[in-house]
């Protein structure tokens, strides 16, 4: 195997696995905007409704019966930390969207608590995300947004919105809740997209 | 994570407005409950300052700072009463 060197700056190697402006962290911080929303899984849905207005429910039940997968993926925060290698287990988007009558290209999500975040439906589909149920072989906890979340790992953290409750598919997008107050519409790490005009 | 205290929005208020604004009376605009800004439960600072109503949670105002840029967004609120010297 070749050995590549590339990324050299002036202040020595950076990591080619980090994109620009990221630092490297071993634990996984938790960022919160509210208060954790407790939600029992005898009481959790998820919901998808379309730009016309129909819609479908899943239980949990109904949810954990859909063929999910193992993935490890890095994850890159908007406040500069990046960890990589993560594990987790969750439902490709395709699930859930792949039989759907849609010519929707936005996607509003929302979650348990009322925070909602939005992304193109595109970057749903081909596996770039999932709803994910597990970390690092557990189930995943409140604080890192069970009892589900969304994880879209190839855009800023904000966007794997935590306690999934919905998408609404959309033919105009809606900036959520980060994205009307300042950070980036679509949150690309690797083009460094944190705020407005970036 | 647990909310902090309100005056954490002194600097930053200040900063976008001049003025200070914690000893001010907010207005929720969810349920209508009146108070000090600086009672307000507060989350953050990063990835941005998240404001919530004592009473009902519903989020009072946000601040997203920069270096050099700063966001406002005071649509929880539907009045602020200031004292005038
Ligand atoms: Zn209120």
């Amino acid at each position: 195997m070749a050995i590549v060197a590339r990324g050299f700056t002036g202040r020595g190697r950076s990591d080619p696995a980090l994109p620009p402006g990221q630092y490297l962290t071993q634990d996984f911080p938790v960022l919160s905007a509210g208060p954790t929303p407790r939600i029992d899984t005898s009481r959790w849905q998820f919901t998808l409704a379309t730009e016309t207005g129909e819609r479908q429910s899943w239980t949990w039940e109904q949810f954990l019966a859909l063929p999910s997968e193992d993935v490890t993926v890095d994850l890159h925060c908007v406040t500069k930390w990046s960890k990589l290698g993560s594990h987790w287990t969750g439902v490709p988007l395709e699930e859930f969207l792949g039989e759907l009558d849609t010519s929707a290209e936005y996607a509003s999500v929302s979650s348990y608590g009322g925070y909602t975040t939005n992304l193109p439906v595109e970057d749903l589909l081909g596996g770039q995300a999932w709803i994910a149920h597990r970390y690092d072989g557990e189930d995943l906890t409140p604080e890192h947004g069970g009892p589900a979340r969304l994880l879209v790992p190839h855009l800023y953290l904000w966007k794997s919105a935590k306690w999934i409750r919905g998408i609404q598919l959309l033919i105009e997008d809606e900036p959520g809740f980060w994205e009307t107050a300042g950070y980036h519409n679509y949150g690309d790490p690797w083009r460094e997209q944190r705020y407005w005009g970036d | 994570m647990t909310h902090t205290d309100g005056n954490l929005l002194a600097g930053p208020l200040r900063a976008i407005l001049g003025v200070d604004l914690t000893t001010a009376q907010g207005t929720c605009d969810g349920c209508g409950a009146r108070g000090p800004i600086a009672s307000a439960l507060v989350y953050g600072p990063e990835p941005g300052l998240v404001a919530r109503c004592p009473s009902c949670e519903n989020v009072l105002l946000r601040i997203v700072q920069t270096a050099d840029r700063a966001w406002l967004d005071l649509r929880g609120l539907t009045s602020i009463e200031v004292a005038l010297a």
